[in-house]
């Protein structure tokens, strides 16, 4: 699907000197930090797919770790 | 007829939507803060544009989960109409009442402006005083209202028939030179499987006097309030 944001981000990237014509996308990382708690991995994919993403226009991946 | 305006954090257009029934059409409208749990005894729900929760995370994802939501999908169930206007339309497509998503514009600008719509369904409770063809000059008002959906939505909501208006120029030809903001076949708004859940990004309420440059959105009001049927039955 067309991502208007990453079209611009690719004319600027242009414009400063990249070669070729980048395909660039944007979206967002989201931090959630869980002190003395132990994530439910289903809870944080239910959480993923329900709130922080929109499955009709986006997907995601989740990333653990230990500070 | 009763009318709920549901109100959350960041609506803007409650005022106008409450405005427009009351001032204009005589009718019971009244604001329905997001926490309340129930719409029971109301006859129609608008769901009002603006900006609620700030758009964070994404427009509408935050509202889809205040508490009056539950009792708007319970009550879209039992058949009651209910009319998302631009943020409202973001907000039923989150909570699932309407399939697809709203996203950045082409072009990445807020538009504020007239555009014309062309009616292509008259079978719902929000236009059938329309003519099925009608051309209607309503402005929009957005930065993330480019309709998308996978091309199997989109050939469902063709074939039965549920693109409720698609952008067109001012001849009613639906061009992409017409289309403002980059949405699929030109999709301005677009009915539920039921037909009683309307979403669009277009603002009836602000073209219901001519001092506002069109009286266009009148029909949506009319068409729920049951007048003006006369001219098409």
């Amino acid at each position: 699907m067309l991502d208007p944001q990453g079209v611009a981000t690719a004319g600027a990237m242009k414009h400063l000197g990249w070669p070729g014509n980048p395909r660039v996308r944007v979206g967002k990382m989201i931090e959630i930090e869980a002190p003395g708690a132990t994530p439910d991995e289903e809870q944080l994919h239910a959480i993923c797919r329900d709130l922080l993403s929109n499955p009709v226009i986006e997907d995601y991946t989740i990333e653990f770790e230990d500070r | 007829m009763k009318f709920a305006v549901l109100r959350f954090p960041g609506s803007n257009c409650d005022q106008d939507c409450l405005r427009t029934l009351r001032d204009n059409f005589g009718a019971s409208a009244d604001p329905v803060w997001h926490k309340e749990t129930s719409v029971d005894g109301y006859d129609a729900i608008l769901v009002p544009g603006g900006f609620s929760f700030g758009d964070y995370l994404r427009c509408g994802a935050i509202a889809r989960y205040s508490p009056v939501m539950g009792a708007v999908t319970r009550a879209a169930a039992r058949g009651v109409p209910v009319l998302g206007i631009c943020n409202g339309f973001q907000i039923l497509c989150e909570a699932g009442l309407l399939p697809g998503a709203l996203v950045r514009n082409r072009g990445l600008h807020f538009i504020c402006r007239p555009v014309h719509l062309r009616v292509t369904n008259t079978v719902n409770p929000f236009t059938r005083a329309a003519k099925e063809g009608q051309i209607l000059r309503i402005p929009v008002a957005h930065g993330e209202g480019c309709y998308f959906a996978d091309d199997a939505t989109l050939d469902e909501l063709e074939q039965k028939g549920r693109v409720a208006f698609r952008y067109c120029d001012e001849n009613g030809a639906v061009t992409p030179a017409a289309n403002p903001n980059g949405s699929v076949r030109n999709i301005a708004g677009i009915l539920n499987q039921q037909g009683n859940v309307l979403g669009l990004m277009p603002h009836p309420e602000r073209a219901c006097e001519e001092r506002l440059g069109s009286t266009d959105g009148t029909l949506f009001f009319t068409s729920l309030l049951g007048a003006g049927l006369a001219s098409v039955s």
